[in-house]
């Protein structure tokens, strides 16, 4: 017992414990962090694999429900008392059951896209060849099987080398109008609406400075609205005829239990077979899939397409957020550790910034709403756009505002980082060239910054994660579900500060929780969560490489 | 060591007027012949906040001659160093009263412009401090400073110091290359290439070699030999050889006191005080 005991001690004593302590705790939070991110890319990157899609026969059913077709989603076992509640009977005596998750999709027939299924109640599964999976820009998924073609309302013969080909030929053709379509209502009607917009706003300002009707400006305006009223009208003209062309084929399609229903090709986005796609079949459509979801918008109130508008604000929105910060935090800094006096106050201040970043950042959503919105905002719109009030430029949140809200908050780690940097570099380099004839300013610019510029780029970094992630600030002063145009595009001045945006983080609580839909959104859910770690990886990385090369340069000095 | 011995070495070198100076820190007698008063120092006292670090330092720096300051450490031997280019106004806490002339002008005068007289008092510190910069912006940085200069007359400047510095061969194939690539005795060249290269009256050398190995000490005392045809040198040494092999006067600090200000060969071979003799001869410091 005694030896024992001096043992226990000496193990102590050696440090065994804080080892074991330490390294303990470094490898839990690997665990968690790397546990993390392969669930959120198991989760998110599933998402675009084309499923196969299973069939069950059902027990007990009438013949509407005999059949059942879908994708399954989830398998697990419920105790039987669960299910017993939810007032579906289990044989007595039975404790556990099996049940399958399945996306029957078809939510204009059945009314919901998602099932659960006992097992017991399914009396056979198998994956018949012929079904497909539609991706409609309403209602969801259909899922069923192909009957024919309408083209105007007349069934055309099915060709000799079958349907499918002929169904690929014309989602081609929907897809170039569609394409068309889109540049028409995008850009040149955009591009139209907006100088009419402007005209409006030279008009209103006229009327304003209450300029006699006789002045020859009036007949300026009115021969350009009517110019670009005759351009509007040939655009919309050259828009309904292409709505006709679009809408001249429909897919004659029947549900698994025999429901006729006609699918317009306008309505659809895609349209395939997972049963008889080949192993590249599926790994082509996966990649579709993953650019579709990077490159497009988002369709179905975000639960389906893509989210590249969210990806463009973000990224936006950090880069604004940088172009603000990197300035104002390293002036800041030069001040506070080159020329304020060290005394008392200097100290108090960088007490107080520091505290500034622990500052919760709904406050700063507040702060940002009431003094940049509705004071600075405000202000400018009296001052530089009159013409527009009562309705708001830049007093109504914006992309602005939201750069400006998040620099606040991540001006103190730029800052301090900065001042890190600035306290590193060797006196003896200062000493150097001031005993040179340089001046306190000439030192600092030639010599003190170049050499702190790795840290004002730690800073950086720091700043661009935590504003990357932040969601609560932005849902006051910018952020929105779904914003109809990205804040940088064709139109003068091009970059379109004063617009709300769209932001993944916003877009993940949105998707996740606000969402008609739960079940088809979750995925999306992961997917848009991989994406927003991806991209603020990258933003991270660029910025640590740029940090490395620099400090390549300064390596070996001598501190 | 046999500190007799070294100063034998190197006297067919070092080619000293020894009557032109006989002085002790009072003295205030007129300087006669070929050595004109470069740096004036009258009743010099320093304190770091209420510490004092010199006390009434009285000296005369001769021109184009080599001045070495030595004594233990913390005599303050530094610390008047760099009065001379007013280094010490970095630090808050210094108060300085006395004076320091060069050339005749205060440099403690309110109108005086510090960065003008650092133009004209150039420094080289203890560690090599080359900016991160290439060799020859660091050679060019403070003609830079001084105003834009062509590039022609930047090239010849540059190689025209780092030829003074016995360094041009050693780099002139690599003057875009990191100053930081060089080797310690390199860099403290090239830093001295740096100081002379905007052609101070002065040249204030900080313990020069005291970082540097026995070969590019050597070095050093070489170029140091060479400068003094066209600068005025002051140098601080820990090392009795060193200041007896370089320097032409040699001014022994104790306590922030000057105690014995002479010509090396006299200082080091019959010392008046007898504190000057207890340090040569090693029995302190």
């Amino acid at each position: 017992m005694e030896r024992k005991r001096q043992t226990f001690r000496e193990w102590l004593r050696g440090g065994d414990p804080g080892i074991w302590l330490t390294a303990g705790t470094v490898s839990f939070s690997l665990i968690m962090v790397f546990g993390l991110l392969f669930l959120i890319m198991v989760e998110g990157m599933g998402h675009f694999w084309p499923k196969s899609l299973v069939r069950f026969q059902m027990l007990d059913a009438t013949v509407s429900d005999r059949f059942r077709l879908g994708e399954m989603v989830d398998r697990e076992t419920v105790t039987a008392d669960q299910v017993r509640s939810s007032g579906i009977e289990v044989a007595d005596g039975q404790e556990l059951v099996d049940r399958t998750l399945l996306k029957t999709g078809n939510r204009d027939v059945d009314g919901f896209d998602f099932y659960w299924f006992l097992d017991d109640h399914v009396q056979s599964r198998d994956f018949p060849l012929e079904v497909f999976t539609a991706e409609r820009e309403e209602w969801g998924n259909f899922y069923g099987t192909a009957l024919g073609i309408e083209q105007d309302g007349k069934a055309i013969t099915v060709p000799e080398n079958g349907l499918w080909p002929e169904i690929n030929i014309r989602l081609e053709r929907k897809a170039s109008i569609k394409k068309r379509i889109k540049q028409i209502e995008k850009k040149e009607m955009g591009g139209v609406n907006y100088r009419l917009e402007r005209l409006r706003l030279r008009l209103r300002k006229l009327e304003l400075a209450s300029v006699s009707l006789s002045d020859t400006r009036y007949s300026e305006i009115k021969l350009e609205r009517n110019e670009l009223d005759t351009l509007y009208a040939s655009l919309s003209g050259e828009l309904s005829a292409l709505y006709k062309k679009i809408d001249r084929d429909v897919l004659v399609a029947e549900t698994i239990n025999g429901n006729l229903l006609r699918l317009p090709f306008s309505t659809l986005v895609n349209a395939f077979q997972p049963n008889k796609m080949s192993l590249f079949d599926k790994v082509s459509h996966y990649f579709m899939k993953m650019a579709e979801f990077i490159l497009d918008e988002p369709r179905e109130a975000n639960t389906e397409g893509g989210v590249f508008p969210a990806i463009f604000g973000t990224v936006m929105m950090v880069l604004l957020m940088s172009v603000i910060v990197t300035p104002f935090g390293v002036i800041a800094a030069i001040y506070l550790h080159e020329y304020a006096y060290q005394g008392k106050v200097t100290r108090i201040i960088r007490i107080a910034v520091n505290n500034l970043a622990g500052v919760p950042s709904i406050v700063y959503g507040v702060f940002g709403l009431g003094f940049f919105v509705y004071i600075v905002g405000g202000s400018i719109d009296k001052l530089l756009f009159p013409a527009l009030l009562p309705a708001p430029t830049f007093g109504t949140p914006g992309l602005l505002w939201s750069s400006l809200t998040l620099a606040l908050l991540t001006v103190p780690v730029v800052i301090v980082a900065t001042e890190e940097g600035l306290s590193r570099i060797p006196k003896n380099i200062r000493e150097g060239s001031l005993a040179l004839g340089a001046t306190k300013a000439e030192t600092l610019w030639r010599t003190v910054l170049p050499m702190a510029t790795p840290a004002m780029i730690t800073g950086l970094i720091l700043a661009v994660a935590r504003a990357a992630g932040e969601v609560a600030p932005l849902m006051m002063v910018g952020v929105v579900k779904l914003a109809p145009s990205l804040p940088l595009d064709g139109n003068f001045p091009y970059l379109h500060l004063d617009q709300k945006f769209m932001h993944l983080g916003f877009h993940i609580y949105d998707v996740g929780f606000q969402s008609p839909n739960v079940e088809a959104a979750r995925p999306l859910v992961y997917a848009t969560s991989l994406l927003l770690i991806v991209i603020i990886v990258v933003l991270n990385l660029t910025a640590i490489v740029v940090r490395n090369r620099l400090r390549d340069k300064y390596d070996g000095i001598d501190t | 060591m046999n500190v007799e011995s070294e100063i034998r070495q190197e006297e067919p070198k070092v080619a000293v007027d020894v009557s032109s100076i006989r002085s002790d820190s009072t003295d205030d007698s007129e300087q006669t012949g070929e050595s004109p008063i470069s740096i004036e120092v009258n009743d010099l006292s320093l304190f770091y906040g209420e510490a004092q670090a010199l006390n009434q330092i009285n000296l005369r720096v001769p021109q184009k001659k080599v001045t070495a300051f030595i004594g233990p450490s913390g005599c303050g031997k530094s610390t008047l160093l760099r009065c001379f280019n007013r280094m010490n106004d970095l630090i808050n806490t210094v108060r300085i009263t006395g004076k320091i002339k060069l050339l005749g002008e205060d440099i403690f005068d309110p109108a005086v412009n510090v960065a003008l007289l650092r133009r004209r008092v150039g420094m080289v510190f203890q560690k090599p401090n080359p900016f991160p910069k290439s060799i020859y912006d660091n050679v060019a940085y403070g003609l830079r400073i001084q105003g834009s200069y062509s590039k022609t007359v930047l090239d010849e400047a540059v190689e025209k110091a780092l030829k003074a510095s016995a360094l041009w061969e050693e780099v002139k194939d690599r003057l875009n290359e990191s100053a930081l690539g060089l080797s310690g005795g390199q860099q403290q060249r090239l830093v001295i290439a740096r100081a002379i290269a905007i052609e101070p009256e002065v040249l204030l050398l900080d313990e020069p070699a005291s970082a540097l190995d026995p070969i590019s000490t050597l070095k050093i005392e070489e170029l140091i030999f060479e400068l003094k045809k066209d600068y005025t040198i002051v140098i601080v040494t820990h090392n009795m050889q060193q200041a007896a092999r370089v320097s032409d006067y040699t001014a022994f600090m104790y306590l922030g006191d000057l105690v014995e200000f002479g010509d090396t060969k006299n200082l080091f071979t019959t010392p008046e005080k007898k504190q000057t003799e207890d340090y040569i001869t090693g029995r302190y410091g």
